[in-house]
């Protein structure tokens, strides 16, 4: 047992459509720094699980607890969990209204109420790490998937968030283009990010994640450290799971 | 022969009385565009929620203006309203109310439709970034949903400025009532006439809408990526 508070701890999470169960009491619990992979079939509830962690969707049971605060109840201020809970999804959501450097600022002075030219720096400064610098002016459309899904990690993490969910961000990019998005969530992993990571990557799972967590059908089936849980699977339908995606 | 009509538009202060026709036409169609820009936009946004009870009754009444004629509206409304509520409305109010209702119930159509049509994740993104609803709108989905409205609008503008030309109908006297007038105390001796007045008129509604149409097509074409 660590002695520090997990900054996010998920108890017994359940989040249904109608009658349909999408998830079944997910117990979780995220230390500070670390990096969780969440591997599943499709369908089976992970994109869902993040969702619900910065309020995006409704949940009917359970409990969310950032810092030890509890999420689920009516005075929670998701703005507020928001900009601590930085997010970045599978299709590429930037504004296309906004040049690449409006759509970091956006949120930084509209939302923060942040000093223009220090938030600008930073921005300049993140844009330079993920090699983009030189695009600040463009517009969305000037750039390619895996620029645009660089960028939306630029935009999420101009917030200054304690914790990143990323939702399948690789999913909907040519393959030549995986690689520079995984790069840069490499990059957070090393500087000490704490990271949900939802991926159907498994070699860049088994890199970046301190512990894999397999879903299927809603359930947590198997939670473990990443090396063990890709060497010595657990439960059977890991590794049917695993067995489905190797050659 | 055919070419003794064409005497008459420049005869007297008709060419006058044509432009000053076509001046009510204009100012009828150009007030209703405003209030219906401004109104359609407001109400557009509102017919965005998901609320049955706010959408059922605009709905409603979007259908009504879709549904019965515009000329039987304004029959509606010029006849049958001054005569059971001791109303007395001009014939060119008459008209504005009814294109401006019209015009309105048809503006939010197209704002609520280029609203929803946006990407969810647009209004997602902006959710997961912390933003507000009013900030969602006014920085996110607005300056979008405005690009794609435009076209449709312009659209709408020159169907109500062609639609006008009913108003003879209630006795405004726009560009057609006065065509119709110069028609009737000419056509004994040239009669010629309706074929050169007609023509004007046909050339002056063409002057108007033309352009638009253009500039509409132009912005579609621009803004198709």
């Amino acid at each position: 047992m660590s002695e520090q508070v997990p900054i996010l701890q998920v108890k017994g999470l359940t989040k249904k459509y109608g009658e349909k169960i999408v998830l079944n009491g997910i117990d979780l619990q995220v230390e500070k720094g670390k990096v969780i992979a969440i591997l599943g079939p499709s369908g089976c509830g992970k994109s869902t699980f993040l969702r619900c962690l910065n309020g995006l969707e409704e949940v009917q049971g359970g409990d969310i607890l950032l810092d030890n605060e509890s999420l689920i109840n009516k005075s929670t201020k998701w703005r507020e969990v928001r900009q601590r809970i930085g997010m970045v999804f599978q299709s590429y959501d930037l504004f296309p209204n906004l040049t690449v450097m409006e759509n970091i600022l956006l949120s930084p002075l509209k939302v923060q109420k942040r000093n223009h030219s220090e938030v600008e720096a930073q921005a300049l400064e993140l844009l330079e790490r993920v090699g983009l610098a030189d695009r600040a002016n463009d517009y969305p459309r000037q750039l390619s998937g895996g620029q645009k899904q660089r960028i939306a990690i630029v935009r999420a993490l101009c917030i200054n968030p304690e914790i990143m969910l990323f939702d399948e961000v690789t999913a909907s990019l040519d393959p030549e283009m995986v690689r520079e998005v995984l790069d840069v969530i490499a990059q957070l992993a090393d500087q000490g990010m704490t990271m949900l990571i939802v991926t159907h990557e498994m070699n860049f799972a088994k890199l970046v994640a301190d512990e894999v967590i397999f879903m299927d059908k809603g359930n947590i089936h198997e939670q473990a450290p990443a090396e063990q849980f890709f060497t010595n699977p657990q439960t059977e339908r890991a590794q049917q799971f695993l067995n489905i995606l190797q050659f | 022969m055919l070419n003794s009509g064409i005497s008459v538009l420049f005869e007297g202060v008709n060419m006058q009385r044509l432009l000053l026709g076509l001046l009510v036409t204009l100012r009828v169609a150009l007030i209703a565009v405003v209030i219906s820009i401004v109104m359609g936009i407001l109400i557009g946004i509102i017919r965005t929620s998901k609320n049955k009870l706010v959408q059922i009754p605009f709905r409603l009444y979007l259908e009504l203006f879709r549904i019965i004629p515009i000329l039987v509206w304004l029959f509606v409304i010029y006849y049958v309203i001054p005569a059971n509520f001791d109303l007395n409305l001009s014939a060119e109010v008459v008209a504005l109310i009814v294109f401006s209702l019209w015009g309105t119930a048809e503006m939010s159509d197209i704002v609520r439709g280029s609203i929803i049509s946006l990407p969810k994740h647009q209004a997602e993104s902006s959710k997961a970034l912390g933003l507000s609803v009013a900030q969602m709108y006014r920085y996110v989905l607005i300056p979008q949903a405005t690009k794609r409205s435009i076209p449709p609008m312009i659209n709408l503008i020159t169907r109500m400025i062609k639609t006008t030309a009913l108003l003879t109908m209630i006795g405004v006297v726009e560009v057609i009532k006065v065509g119709q007038q110069i028609i009737e105390v000419n056509n004994l001796d040239h009669p010629t006439i309706s074929f050169w007045i007609y023509g004007f008129v046909f050339l002056l509604y063409f002057v108007i809408c033309f352009p638009l149409s253009r500039f509409s097509r132009r912005l579609e074409r621009k803004w198709a990526t």
